[in-house]
């Protein structure tokens, strides 16, 4: 068998499963997996030299940490899906575990498969038989569509600006060089090499960020931290407990440190909230209420996110009235909660105290769900969830492709290190320019020569 | 009506694609015939008196390579030559020469005459006619005439519906006050070919003695000239250079221009067609780098035997009265003479996406198309397409697989595939940015990379071919020389280090490793490398560069096998894109409308995305096997 690059993907849809697996498929595939699954003790489970079709029992290691425990199916050559040696992770469910031990096969010398790879390859390879061929086609273009839309939909508007003008100032670069080794009687290179360096330098410091903070975003590790608030019996806990039947794959579950305040973790498609239940808010003599009321109102002013909860089978009371007025605009989402019971509260009436998004639910027959799901989605997505402003990554591929781009810019620099001639350095330079178009959906095309005949005076 | 049926081919044209096309069809031994509206145009250059510069040189090198004639003519009538770039690195290296143009013209013009199989005839082509297949059978003259051919070659450059414009002045003629060609157009159209205008433009000519040579700074050619063709002997084109001089412009000459734009055939809407960025007119400078204080200006000669000296820089279309003043506004132009105004010249072209990369028409068997009336620009750039033409016209009529030159072969590839791929909006000129497998397609490895395909095309020699071959050889066994001979510190070797400021050994190295040393090259380390074998400085010279730039040569290599492995999937001419389901639909209009030839050529198309590709090549491999059951 010729030698394939490897690729890898989540195989398992996302968010609902309490298992996921990682696919990995290609001539490295059985290597990489020998690479990252160990003994619980991280002996080497000697997995190259295992026989196709059997299942292996360990542990995945990002390095020195373990991630999961896992069963690992190895398939060898052509007698798999895509007919290539392919290995399958079985992981704990949860987006966080899967995409983590996705991370690790990539760092390991994967790549993220393109919409539709591993059936084009099986399709390619002779596993698929060419009456197929319709499905094959149809897959493509709708996992296309999807990834392309999940993909626009991950990439946070803060961060898509950084690589905006990253994308720019590469090309301004490029733009400079090309016009002076097209028109060297006009435009003159003397100096330029030590000008680039620092540019450079400081274009691969702020990628360096992005990457490492994308790495080791808090949300990611820790997750956003969401606060429900209310006046008892607005249905908080009952949202909680929609919210979490959504998402089964429950990360960890620990009371409250007080009895007042219940934390639970979810992942709504990748992001991850730490939901507070406070105590319900209103004024009280009891001097145990009390204490309870002014934990919620301090965990609501530090959360990242606010979900007010509202009973709509009821007109707003003073309490209600109260938590309107202290949350904030930006942050917050303010739920009318109980409408299979009644619509008693207008958004109307809400206006005049808070300016916040509103969404209509029902924690009891689930209505609305979705549309609070997208809305947090794209809180966070347009950075109105805050992380304490911090820019990140949260799409794997894109990811891989930022790396790509900083790799290439590394490679400049190293060019520059060498003295090797300008004419080089674009190479890389259009390299990085390129993994970063594809980061926000941009193609090359004739960008390069359409900068340089707009900012460069050229010709006779 | 009289018909005549003496020739295989037609060449309609005989600008540089049209003497290019012509001399390869006859010397591959077909009757050819090439008209011209006039005889005394016969690879005239009716704007700058130059050929090669930046990516331009390395065109001519590689027509040279494939046996056209440009690079021989200019060997033979240059008056200074020039290697660009030579501090950077080897693959923007650029040849440029100043022609005599008179001698240009002419020297071509003997080389048509004397060629065998070759008539030339001076007669305006006016329609072109074709079988009920849609197959090319003829074409017909102003005057009536009819010549049966299976095939013609358009090589109508800037003459189809020309008009030149200087200020409110129109005069509706082709370069020079030559004849424009008024009605081709209209047959073209009536055979379903698409025409679209564009523009272009010339700066002005000025009489020698009313220039102050004095007020600006001569430049001067090479001191070792290079020739263009690898057929010329170095040692027999060296010889006395003229010189060129460059002044600039002011904020005079900017105001000038500024208070008479409304007086611009551009600025007030006159002019349709539109005009290449690359090469603004003065006005478009002016209005697009307002920032810029001056702006260069050459001054070259068009030639030895006359006084006409060209004003680089500066073409125009402001009427007459304003390029006087504007011209003498600059430093030594102060007095200056105009013999010939500036002026802009309009014409029909077509779109290249009608073309396949033989240049022949996707819908109209044996009627290929060449030149600037394909949406180019500049000589070397139509005479590069013109050798194409005429190759794949021949291979045509003798039933032969085409001879084509991809992007990852040559700059000609290149050319092609952006005339023939992308929707070209303004003249299109050559870049060596546009290249993107730069690093491999240099000018001094045109004959290694393109000799071959002249040979197969029987315009190369078996000789010229041996010697090519030889040449590769002698290249990489002295790299496998250098990579295998270990040298150990020396005082003698240590020296020459330090003499280059290089770092010296303490252990042994290879002579390879010490090349790649950006401070040292081949030649350095002559001293201590005792077993060096005589070879020749082109064969050295491709050592070096082998060596220093391993690395990249080889990054691109690989990508380069992807390219090709996409460039050899070909799309079935009769694929209907309406089949095609999973195909988004903007994809599937530029699809249809491009009708590319193979996987590679769809995947540049603006629009279509790598999933499209993936579905048509899922449905190509169906449709394929369909046919074999």
């Amino acid at each position: 068998m010729y030698y394939t690059d490897t690729i890898a993907a989540i195989a398992t849809a996302a968010g609902n499963s309490g298992i996921g697996i990682i696919r990995i498929s290609g001539s490295d595939s059985i290597i990489i997996a020998d690479k990252i699954i160990k003994s619980k003790t991280g002996r080497s489970i000697g997995l190259c030299d295992k026989d196709s079709h059997t299942i292996s029992y360990g542990f995945v290691f990002d390095e020195n940490v373990c991630i999961d425990e896992v069963l690992v199916f190895l398939y060898r050559a052509p007698k798999s899906y895509t007919a290539e040696d392919s290995v399958e992770i079985s992981c704990h469910g949860g987006m966080y575990v899967l995409k983590r031990v996705l991370d690790t096969v990539i760092k390991n010398g994967a790549r993220p498969a393109e919409p539709g790879e591993f059936t084009k390859r099986a399709f390619e390879n002779g596993r698929i038989d060419l009456t197929q061929s319709e499905a094959v086609m149809d897959m493509i273009s709708s996992e296309n569509e999807f990834s392309r839309k999940n993909s626009i939909e991950q990439l946070r508007g803060s961060v898509k600006d950084m690589i905006i003008s990253l994308r720019g100032k590469i090309l301004d670069e490029c733009a400079y060089i090309e016009a002076a080794l097209d028109d060297p009687e006009h435009y003159d290179l003397d100096g330029y090499t030590s000008v680039l360096d620092k540019k450079i330098t400081d274009m691969i410091k702020d990628a360096d960020e992005l990457i490492d903070s994308s790495k080791n975003a808090r949300y990611l590790k820790e997750g956003i931290n969401a606060a429900i608030i209310g006046r008892p019996n607005a249905g908080k806990s009952s949202l909680l407990n929609m919210l979490l039947g959504y998402e089964r794959a429950i990360v960890t579950k620990e009371e409250g440190t007080t009895r007042d305040l219940i934390e639970e973790k979810i992942s709504l498609d990748g992001i991850v909230l730490n939901l507070t239940d406070t105590a319900g808010i209103r004024s009280s003599d009891n001097e145990a209420e009390r204490i309870g009321i002014k934990k919620a109102r301090d965990i609501a002013k530090t959360s990242d996110l606010i979900l007010a909860v509202l009973d709509g089978s009821e007109k707003l009371n003073e309490n209600d009235i109260e938590i309107l007025s202290s949350v904030s605009r930006e942050r917050s989402l303010i739920l009318i909660n109980k409408n299979d019971i009644d619509n008693r509260i207008t958004a109307e009436d809400i206006k005049k105290y808070s300016e916040a998004d509103i969404i209509s639910i029902s924690s009891k027959t689930g209505d609305g769900f979705n549309e609070l799901k997208d809305k947090i989605k794209e809180m966070f997505y347009t950075d109105k969830i805050s992380d304490n402003k911090q820019i990140y990554l949260t799409n794997l591929r894109q990811l891989n492709s930022f790396i790509n781009a900083r790799d290439s810019l590394l490679l400049v620099k190293n060019a520059i290190e060498n003295k090797m001639t300008e004419d080089v350095f674009t190479v890389d330079l259009m390299d990085a320019y390129e993994e970063l178009g594809r980061i926000i959906g941009e193609s090359t095309d004739d960008a390069l020569a359409d900068k340089i005949f707009k900012d460069f005076c050229m010709g006779k | 009506m009289m018909k005549i049926s003496d020739y295989d081919i037609a060449v309609v044209g005989a600008g540089h694609a049209g003497c290019e096309a012509a001399l390869a069809c006859a010397r591959l031994n077909k009757k050819t015939i090439v008209f011209t509206v006039s005889i005394n145009s016969i690879a005239l250059m009716p704007c700058n008196p130059n050929i090669g510069g930046s990516s331009k040189g390395h065109l001519v090198r590689e027509l040279d390579a494939i046996g056209g004639e440009m690079g021989k003519n200019i060997d033979r009538t240059f008056i200074q030559s020039k290697m660009l770039n030579v501090s950077k690195g080897p693959a923007v290296h650029s040849l440029r020469a100043q022609a005599d143009k008179n001698d240009y013209s002419s020297s071509m013009r003997q080389v048509l005459e004397k060629q065998k199989n070759l008539d030339i005839k001076q007669a305006e082509i006016t329609e072109i006619i074709t079988d009920e297949n849609n197959k090319i059978c003829g074409v017909k003259t102003a005057t009536g005439i009819e010549y049966e051919v299976d095939a013609v070659i358009l090589c109508t450059g800037v003459y189809l519906k020309a008009r030149c414009l200087c200020g409110e002045s129109i005069t509706y003629t082709g370069p020079n006050g030559l004849q424009a060609a008024n009605s081709l157009s209209a047959s073209l159209m009536k055979h379903g070919i698409e025409i679209q205008r564009f523009k272009t433009g010339t700066p002005a000519r000025i009489s020698f003695d009313s220039i102050d040579f004095s007020k600006m700074e001569p430049q001067y050619g090479d001191e070792r000239i290079t020739p263009f063709s690898f057929s010329t002997d170095p040692d027999d084109i060296q010889k006395e250079q003229v010189k060129c001089y460059l002044t600039y412009t002011n904020e005079e000459t900017h105001n000038i221009i500024r208070n008479n734009l409304h007086r611009s055939p551009i600025y007030a809407g006159v002019i349709e067609g539109t005009g290449p960025r690359y090469c603004p007119s003065i006005e478009d400078k002016v209005v697009k780098f307002a920032d810029k204080e001056r702006h260069q200006v050459f001054l070259e000669p068009e030639g030895i035997h006359t006084d006409e000296w060209y004003i680089d820089g500066m073409s125009s279309s402001l009427p007459e009265d304003v390029q006087i003043k504007m011209y003498r506004s600059v430093p030594g132009l102060e007095n200056c003479r105009i013999v010939r105004n500036a002026y802009a010249i309009e014409y029909d072209c077509i779109k290249g996406k009608q073309l396949k990369n033989t240049l022949e028409f996707k819908n109209i068997s044996g009627l290929f198309s060449a030149g600037q009336s394909n949406g180019s620009s500049g000589y070397e750039e139509a005479a590069a397409q013109g050798l194409i033409a005429g190759i794949n016209a021949v291979r045509l009529l003798d039933k032969k697989d085409p001879v084509t030159v991809d992007r990852s072969e040559g700059y000609i590839g290149v050319l092609i595939d952006d005339l023939t791929t992308k929707d070209g909006f303004e003249p299109y000129r050559m870049m060596t940015s546009r290249a993107e497998y730069r690093l491999l397609l240099r000018q001094d490895n045109a004959d290694l990379r393109l000799r071959k395909k002249g040979y197969e095309a029987g315009l190369i020699s078996k000789e010229e071919m041996d010697r090519v071959n030889e040449k590769e050889i002698a290249i990489e066994k002295e790299i496998v020389r250098l990579q295998k001979t270990n040298v150990s510190p020396s005082e003698k070797l240590n020296q020459i280090l330090k003499d280059h400021k290089s770092t010296p050994l303490t252990t042994g190295i290879t002579l390879e490793e010490l090349i790649k040393r950006p401070e040292l090259t081949y030649a350095d380390l002559r001293d201590i490398d005792m077993n060096r074998p005589g070879l020749s400085d082109d064969v050295i010279e491709q050592v070096n560069i082998g060596i220093k730039y391993r690395g990249y040569i080889e990054r691109e290599k690989r990508q380069v096998d992807h390219f090709k492995k996409l460039e050899k999937m070909m799309i079935p001419g009769e694929i209907d894109y309406d089949d095609v389901k999973s195909i988004r639909i903007e994809a599937r209009q530029k699809l249809k409308s491009f009708k590319p030839e193979s996987i590679g050529q769809a995947s540049r198309i603006q629009g279509v995305s790598p999933a499209d590709i993936q579905v048509l090549i899922v449905y190509i491999k169906r449709i394929l096997n369909e046919r074999i059951q």
